[in-house]
């Protein structure tokens, strides 16, 4: 009778860390040692258990992007894709939903975030990683976990109330006086509320992150190396240039697709600052509208409006296939060079 | 070659100086929050709910906002616990080092990297699809999307330096599979399981895009899965584009008691991964 129940065991066909088979844990029907029938069933029921949350776990994501597709279906079946893609015009009251002016600000503002956050990031991992005591190490870590943390909000109040009209009082008058040759229409909103602030606020946003998985990159790279480097008579700084940075540099520009991914999706604090205004930017004083600033302050009227949910839903199609892009490919190169470095 | 190491040094000093005001910078950020929050914040406003003349600076608090965002996220750490708990043990027990562990690993690293948006784009399609209204189990089942990897990565790091004869000697002892994933190994993981929770619930807590999507707002302390919640981030980004001096005050204080639940929720994950780590058998 025990015999009917398999253990669970067998069921995964599962091996041990090292490749080897499991070795038999099932006790012979004969023998004394028979589990009780009561305990294999718990087992597999405790497996099937397992397994269910781990299927629910795994599908979600497929589950995400289906519905997003299915929902978005009724304005693809009316208007190509490319069209939608392209077109400037956003009308929905007449039934248009032109994406391009979205995407070009969510480009724009990511772009100059990324720009902005990533040269002084990746030199205070290279400080923090080559040139910092413990002790620093340790407090910088978990104040950056703290910061990296920080609810979106709180940036985007500090980036309304500090960074908005620094930018429309100092900084625009600044670029307008020294750069010269500003887009001519680009006084029309001198407030502050544009690309530069949302870029600004966004760079904050990303520093902790840009650090923290860079430091971690950087402490990969194995003390031999180093010493090899400096017992060759190398610097520091040489042996940083020639063979810490050299070995580390695909982790360090994973680091910066995860700031990519990261900023790409940031919604509220970029929100509160960008000016939104559904025009393609021309420069970093001109206002944008990010595509989750699209989605989330048009949420509420997509009843009203027929293939107006249909069209959020392919904006944040479209943003989910953006971002996982890029922290899709930043995940597998971390996964190989931490795998390369550690084995 | 003095000029080697003159060049040294001036890149030390010169990565040293970047380094404090990146982190000058960031504190300026939480320290400009405490400034602006400290004043506004009393005692009214952490416990009682908006009176009616709230929103033009009559009387009244926060209080349905903090319960509503404290509610919304423990409730939605529970769902996320439930499934990912069991899943994270599955992961390092019965499926260690199989290809369909490595599969639902790569499958929450990119739910991880899913923005908050769009999670919350999907658990409205879903509410729109299933005829539900904006409400607390919504705002629960969509932001336990964004922990779920959180909880499974926690638990999942900590199972990995589990040594694999703890296990072997559970199942020679005549233990079966589940018993050693339940008894033995997840006892193993639970500091990972609490640093998890924590960070969870902070990243939860903190959410604004997906909740505005999924669980509406409200000035009523919420008192069934089927009411609308507030939460804090929302009443922060609401008040603050009130044209009424007293309620964009009042916006400086929700968001400082905002920050100091998730820093104070961060730096607990902190302490208590330091403090329970110590026990762990490696």
């Amino acid at each position: 009778m025990t015999m009917a129940l398999p253990l669970a065991a067998d069921r995964a066909g599962d091996q041990y860390a090292d490749g080897s088979e499991p070795r038999s844990v099932a006790p012979t029907p004969t023998g004394g040692l028979a589990v009780p029938t009561i305990r294999r069933a718990r087992d597999l029921a405790i497996w099937f258990g397992m397994a269910a949350a781990c299927a629910i776990a795994g599908l979600l994501v497929v589950a995400v992007a289906l519905v997003l597709l299915v929902k978005a279906h009724p304005l693809l079946a009316r208007v190509p894709i490319s069209q939608v893609l392209l077109s400037d015009v956003w009308r929905p009251s007449g039934g248009q939903f032109g994406l391009r002016p979205f995407i070009w600000g969510t480009a724009w503002v990511t772009g100059l975030a990324v720009a902005l956050a990533a040269p002084p990031s990746l030199l205070a991992a290279v400080y923090l990683a080559e040139y910092a005591s413990p002790t620093v190490r340790a407090v910088t870590k978990s104040a950056l976990d703290v910061m990296a943390g920080l609810p979106s909000v709180t940036y985007g109040m500090w980036g309304l109330l500090v960074v908005v009209p620094f930018v429309g009082s100092v900084a625009i008058p600044f670029l307008a006086k020294h750069c010269g040759g500003l887009p001519a229409h680009s006084g029309r909103y001198a407030a502050g509320y544009c690309v530069l602030s949302g870029g600004l606020v966004l760079a904050t946003m990303l520093c902790p992150t840009i650090i923290s998985v860079s430091h971690e990159v950087l402490q990969t790279v194995s003390a031999h190396c180093r010493e090899a480097s400096l017992a060759l008579g190398a610097t520091r700084l040489e042996t940083v240039r020639s063979v810490v940075v050299r070995t580390a540099l695909p982790g360090l520009l994973a680091a910066i697709a995860l700031a990519v991914a990261r900023a790409l999706g940031e919604t509220i604090a970029v929100l509160l600052v960008v000016g939104n205004v559904p025009s393609v930017p021309r420069s970093v004083v001109d206002p944008a509208y990010p595509l989750p600033a699209l989605i989330a302050n048009n949420y509420g009227e997509v009843m009203s409006v027929p293939l107006y949910e249909s069209a959020l839903m392919l904006a944040a199609l479209v943003l989910l296939g953006l971002a996982l892009l890029f922290a899709v490919s930043a995940r597998i190169v971390l996964l190989c060079t931490t795998r390369r470095v550690a084995g | 070659m003095i000029g080697r190491r003159a060049v040294d040094r001036v890149f030390r000093m010169g990565a040293m100086l970047v380094t404090a005001s990146v982190f000058g910078g960031l504190l300026s950020v939480v320290a400009w929050t405490a400034a602006k929050g400290l004043g506004t914040v009393t005692w009214c406003m952490l416990t009682q709910t908006p009176a009616w003349s709230y929103y033009l600076g009559g009387g009244g608090g926060i209080a349905n906002a903090i319960v509503g965002s404290a509610c919304l996220a423990a409730g939605a750490t529970l769902i996320a616990l439930a499934v990912g708990v069991p899943c994270a043990l599955y992961l390092g027990t019965y499926a260690r080092g199989s290809r369909l562990a490595e599969l639902v690993r790569a499958s929450l690293e990119t739910l991880w990297g899913v923005p908050s948006i769009v999670v919350g784009a999907f658990g409205f399609a879903l509410m729109v699809w299933l005829g539900l209204k904006p409400s607390l189990l919504v705002g629960m089942g969509t932001v336990a999307l964004l922990e779920l990897p959180v909880i499974v990565r926690s638990i999942d790091e900590v199972m990995r330096t589990v040594p694999s004869e703890l296990e072997e000697a559970s199942l020679a002892l005549g233990a079966t599979r589940a018993e050693t994933a339940t008894r033995v190994i997840a006892r193993q993981c639970m500091p990972g399981a609490v640093t998890g929770t924590l960070l969870a619930f902070g990243r939860g807590i903190g959410d604004a895009a997906a909740v505005m999507l999924t669980a509406g707002f409200t000035d009523a302390v919420p008192r069934s899965l089927t009411d609308p919640v507030a939460t804090l981030p929302l009443l922060v980004l609401y008040q603050l584009g009130s044209p009424v001096d007293q309620v964009r005050q009042r916006a400086y204080g929700a968001c400082l008691v905002l920050t100091l639940i998730v820093a104070a929720t961060s730096l607990a994950s902190r302490l208590v991964w330091l403090r329970l780590a110590r026990h762990v058998a490696r």
